[in-house]
């Protein structure tokens, strides 16, 4: 019954060793403890020979239990753990004592650090008594993978994971993909044109025989577990048969509601009610807007199905397919269910839209005063100017325009404390548009710092303040109001301590990255953690950069921070080779670090009580009931059953259950007691 | 003050056990190492999955092997690696620190934080907080006493489960 344990001290060059008398470390561990049979200690315990030493002494001493006292067991826990099943010892049979994060680095005092580090190998070695085997639990794998963002994140994602030869769905809220790469003008630092660079990744992913696209369509619902998700989409109605429509124009030429703010146009152009976003939409065939449509209306108002309202149906009528037309008023949103296997989150940010909280620089006040999406989409030559820059107020060319950099970003007054990274170099690029096409007019940048890491970013912004002369002024504006038809911002120059009054015609914020507004919930739908300003975490900031909390699930591009088009496109790479990987295998192993509700012979069968408090406590659906049947078929009684495959191994359940019967494996009671137990307390 | 050769002679070291989950905090004491900011020793780290997997027993039983404070610490709100289990934390706590006092339990003797896994300042802060605070209280002796009115508890880990059972 007992173990045998060996313990083996690691020196760790010099960095444990200085402060810690390892010696005395191993012979402490050895006296009054029958149980552990070996001891020795090693410069490396990390190295090859260290390994081969730990592989060699389980062999020979036939050890059945190890405690490594070294680094942290987020180092090396790993190569330990496999070195002892090299030498045919389950790997859960090995513990870390943590001496040199815990002792040889944070106490400097020999004498001090020794003592503490004597009670932690013998916390260790008592926990490792009770250490029970396990095995890594084998869940199989559904080889297709779910993109949810159709933004250049998303596409890319979906492109990589498919041209491997993997199925991919992609769902998109919106009506086309193509996300806010789609909205812009030109990008830095090289000016190229976005849509001429986005538009043919947009086809490419329609072409793809390995893509399924949804677009207007959200998640409803993701239930499941790494390789084996379960995904409910909601197809939301369309009122326009896909399969059907050829995507020919008419009935968007027809529509009378001609006045509706477009959203892609960032409210500065109109559109129609039967509409699609932007002329290379994908799929390029409208949606129905049912909230503005006039039929819709009417029939909200009357109280009557749709198909009943007469007011208008210009679109259906002039709908040339036939015999059935594409235009159907009837649809109602559909839910479907997918399996797949890994999941890519690639659902983007959103603009700070209401810059009416920055009042003071005349946000929502007055209509001159627009955002860095709104002016790209001015700049643009699919915009609603047609690439020309006027204002919205009454569409006279600019002469003066000011930028106002950090709105929203770097300003925690207003909540917002971080950096949105690319309103620099998005600023810079605004100017020169500008410049190129007003070429008598003049930029003005207020700005707190420039920041441009990235290649060729610093050259860039260069360019825009010496080639293209847009002066930039340091300091932040602290009014801007209306005079006659000029806007007249009021601002600080801190390099010359003077105050600044410029009468410009336009002003444009450059608005921070926000996550979107629904990133909380759609994090709870995915169970996967968020920061403070609500973007998605990652699990490790350096390591694990595209891994989200939830095992199976990653993250690219701007839902898990603001980033530019280079690094979201990186990142999507690098999460669709995390998707490959996983789906590369047939079967998945996962650690056994799970829960398990106990299960004992007739007659009682099980201590659970059946409460079912694991059940409201668990935070990923986990627990299961389980009828216990008699021969006959009848119920004894009801219990909870845990769910492998879906268990993160939180310990929760255990915690809350009041019979304890629920057991966290690696963490149970007994190994938890055996912790405190062991602490020597004179 | 964290240094041994400045401490007065025959003065009060309390032990603390802390608690922690592995995803923040345990991280965060790993990074104060990594950072080499010095504290004081008299704290050992028992570490678990989730802080919303600590059972209270866990902390009695700590007091009742001598232990004069316990700090219990997880991910901020809203960061927990399970999304939701340092809130049950936070609740269980909440019923759990009015008992202690009802009990006749010092509260200020169990300390709950958060400290994040890029924490290692705030970690270093904590610990030296709750041990010189706990200094001040001086040992927990009245639970101690307790104690040596029952049977023997210190036959090693092999009753505890048939105690907790």
């Amino acid at each position: 019954m007992s173990k045998k344990i060996g313990v083996f001290v690691c020196h760790c060059g010099t960095n444990i060793s200085a402060t810690v008398d390892v010696e005395k470390v191993a012979e402490e561990a050895k006296k009054n403890n029958p149980g552990v049979s070996y001891t020795t200690t090693y410069k490396y315990m990390c190295s090859d020979p260290g390994q081969k030493l730990l592989r060699d002494k389980i062999k020979e001493e036939g050890l059945d239990g190890v405690v490594v006292a070294a680094c942290s067991p987020k180092m090396h826990e790993h190569t330990f753990r496999n070195a002892s099943k090299k030498a045919g010892m389950n790997p859960y049979h090995v513990e870390i004592s943590n001496l040199r994060e815990q002792c040889s680095w944070v106490h400097p005092d020999k004498p001090t650090g020794t003592e503490k580090s004597v009670d932690l190998v013998r916390m260790m070695t008592e926990k490792t008594r009770k250490d029970k085997s396990l095995n890594p639990i084998k869940v199989p794998v559904t080889k297709r993978a779910l993109v949810i963002g159709g933004g250049i994140a998303g596409i890319q994602a979906a492109l990589d994971i498919a041209d491997a030869g993997h199925e991919v769905i992609m769902v998109e809220r919106e009506a086309s993909i193509g996300g806010h790469m789609a909205q812009l003008s030109e990008t830095f630092p090289t000016l190229d044109c976005s849509q001429c660079i986005m538009t043919p990744k947009m086809v490419e992913l329609a072409q793809n025989e390995n893509i399924t696209l949804y677009t207007w369509s959200e998640i409803e619902a993701v239930d499941g577990y790494l390789g084996n998700f379960d995904v409910k989409i909601r197809k939301k109605a369309r009122s326009v048969d896909l399969d059907l429509c050829t995507g020919c124009s008419s009935c968007w030429q027809v529509c009378p509601s001609k006045k509706i703010k477009s959203e892609f146009d960032m409210g500065l152009g109109k559109r129609t009610a039967i509409y699609i976003p932007f002329p290379q939409a994908i799929p390029s065939k409208p949606v129905l807007d049912r909230e503005h449509c006039l039929l819709f209306k009417d029939a909200r108002k009357k109280n009557i199905p749709p198909n009943d309202s007469k007011v208008c149906r210009k679109c259906l009528d002039i709908c040339p397919i036939a015999p059935v037309k594409a235009i159907d008023y009837t649809q109602e949103d559909e839910i479907i269910t997918e399996k797949i296997g890994a999941i890519v989150v690639a659902t983007g940010y959103k603009e700070l839209d209401d810059i009416s909280m920055y009042g003071e620089y005349g946000g929502g006040k007055y209509k001159d005063v627009i955002t860095g999406l709104q002016f790209e989409r001015l700049a643009s030559a699919s915009g609603p100017s047609e690439g020309e820059i006027q204002r919205p107020s009454d569409g006279k060319v600019p002469e003066i325009i000011v930028f106002i950099q950090c709105v929203g970003s770097r300003d925690p007054a207003k909540g917002c404390s971080y950096c949105s990274k690319t309103c620099c170099m998005y600023t810079a690029k605004h100017t020169m548009l500008y410049k190129h096409k007003v070429h008598h007019g003049h930029a003005y940048v207020f700005y707190i710092d420039i920041r441009c890491p990235g290649k060729g970013y610093e050259e860039f912004s260069l360019r825009a303040i010496e080639e293209e002369g847009a002066t930039y002024l340091r300091g932040r504006v602290s009014r801007v109001y209306k005079k006659g038809d000029k806007l007249v911002v009021l601002g600080a120059d801190t390099l010359t301590g003077s105050v600044v009054e410029i009468e410009a015609d336009m002003v444009v914020l450059a608005s921070a990255m926000k996550a979107q507004d629904d990133a909380e919930k759609f994090a709870q739908k995915l169970s996967i953690q968020y920061d403070k300003d609500k973007f998605f975490s990652e699990i490790h900031p350096k390591l694990k950069p595209v891994e989200s909390s939830s095992a199976g699930i990653f993250l690219a591009g701007t839902c898990q921070g603001p980033k530019d088009i280079p690094e979201t496109v990186a990142q999507a790479g690098a999460a669709a080779s995390k998707v490959l990987a996983l789906l590369s295998a047939d079967e998945l192993e996962r650690e056994p670090v799970v829960a398990k509700v106990d299960r004992l012979p007739a007659p009682i069968f099980s201590t659970c009580i059946g409460c079912f408090y694991c059940q409201r406590v668990c935070p990923y659906g986990a627990i299961e009931s389980e009828d216990i049947k008699a021969r006959d078929g009848s119920t004894i009684k009801t219990v909870a059953r845990v769910n492998e495959g879906l268990c993160q191994g939180c310990g929760l359940c255990a915690a809350t259950c009041r019979s304890k019967s629920v057991e966290l494996a690696g963490f149970n009671d007994e190994q938890v007691y055996a912790e405190i137990n062991s602490v020597e307390f004179n | 003050m964290s240094k041994a050769e400045a401490k007065p002679e025959n003065q009060f070291e309390p032990k603390i056990i802390a608690f922690l989950c592995n995803w923040c905090t345990y991280a965060g004491a790993d990074l104060a190492g990594t950072g080499r900011k010095e504290y004081q020793a008299n704290v050992r780290i028992i570490k678990l999955p989730c802080t919303g997997g600590i059972d209270p027993l866990f902390l009695i039983k700590a007091f009742e092997r001598g232990a004069d404070g316990i700090l219990v610490s997880g991910c901020h709100p809203g960061d927990c690696h399970y999304n939701s289990g340092n809130y049950h934390a936070r609740r269980r706590w909440n019923v759990f620190r009015p008992l202690l006092e009802f009990c006749g339990i010092n509260p200020d003797r169990i300390q709950f934080s958060w400290i994040s896994a890029a924490e290692g300042g705030k970690w270093v802060e904590t610990i030296n907080g709750i041990v010189d605070a706990v200094r001040e209280l001086g040992p927990f002796e009245s639970y101690q006493k307790l104690n040596t009115i029952g049977p023997e508890t210190s036959g090693g880990a092999a009753d505890a489960s048939s105690e907790t059972g």
